[in-house]
């Protein structure tokens, strides 16, 4: 085996293993949310509840994040080639949808204060905000992690045979999609179907 | 110190694994997720009746095991990691289940 592989007794990479440990447990941290949600779904407090959302809008924020972990796929593609040129090509778009994604949050939460919905105005909201926050959190820390990714490449100090940064990296930011996959249905597009019911 | 850092051991042995997909198979999945997507969408313009909420919840199942299988790379790993994956999954949905039946006894909490 080629010295420099940091092997588990499993024969895994201790650090892809950490990483998947990782990921597993933050299914608990927003299941705790997505529940808390789903349980206070009708305790508006008299202030807006689910019409408030603009499925159309979210609906393109959330494509841009589901194309966001094809660009990122392909920057481990390139890496994995050795091709450093393609692979901060992918990378700089993949954070750039991010980007875009956090933006359309932060004008939907504009919106949303200014028609009354706030933090503390009700469990619906305080659900809301708490788990699509802890969620635009995680977007933000996945931008960062790819910017530092590809700085980290121009300046050498990741090689191009060391593409297990990359692919690490792109798990994370493969899980902030899949949770988003989750939240999307669970708590835009179901509650919204419910209401009109 | 320069160290190969390969995303596994029989890569790190010298050989590129070359089972996982390469660029054009991962746009034809993100070109499967976007129609899934679309679909998804659909049920807020279309009236699907009683079901619309079984399909959202299958085509969330769907888009989740396809982001999983082919992007993180779940059906050419080891399955450990799977398991990792999934068991934080159905903790999460135990860890709803629970909170529902807790809830549902009269001397819990109300707002």
């Amino acid at each position: 085996m080629t010295a420099g592989v940091h092997e588990t007794t499993l024969g895994l990479d201790h650090r892809k293993l950490g990483m998947w440990v990782f990921l597993g447990s933050e299914f608990l941290f927003f299941g705790a949310f997505v529940s808390a949600y789903i349980l206070y779904l009708d305790t508006t407090a008299g202030g807006p509840g689910v019409e408030i959302f603009d499925i159309p809008f979210t609906s393109i924020s959330s494509f841009v994040l589901l194309m966001s972990s094809l660009t990122m796929v392909l920057a481990h593609n390139a890496h994995t080639r050795r091709d450093m040129r393609r692979m901060r090509m992918w990378i700089l778009a993949t954070a750039g949808q991010g980007a875009v994604f956090l933006g359309g949050q932060i004008f939907e939460f504009t919106v949303f204060y200014k028609e009354g919905l706030n933090l503390t105005q009700s469990p619906f909201a305080s659900g809301f905000f708490v788990l699509t926050g802890f969620h635009g959190l995680h977007v933000f820390v996945g931008i960062l992690l790819l910017l530092s990714l590809y700085s980290l490449t121009l300046t050498g100090k990741v090689k191009p045979d060391q593409d297990l940064k990359t692919e690490m990296i792109g798990l994370y930011w493969h899980f902030v999609d899949i949770i988003w996959v989750i939240i999307f249905t669970v708590v835009y597009l179901i509650p919204d179907l419910l209401m009109e019911a | 110190m320069s160290t190969t850092e390969t995303h596994d051991p029989a890569q790190a042995a010298g050989g590129h694994v070359d089972h996982h997909p390469g660029p054009r198979e991962y746009v034809r999945i993100a070109i499967i997720l976007a129609i899934l997507t679309a679909l998804e969408v659909s049920t807020y313009f279309v009236d699907f009746g009683a079901l619309a909420i079984p399909l959202l919840v299958v085509l969330m199942g769907i888009k989740f095991v396809m982001v999983a299988g082919f992007f993180m790379h779940l059906r050419f790993d080891t399955k450990l990691y799977g398991r990792l994956l999934y068991g934080g999954l159905f903790g999460a949905i135990g860890l709803y289940a629970i909170t529902l039946i807790v809830m549902s006894f009269d001397g819990a909490p109300r707002v």
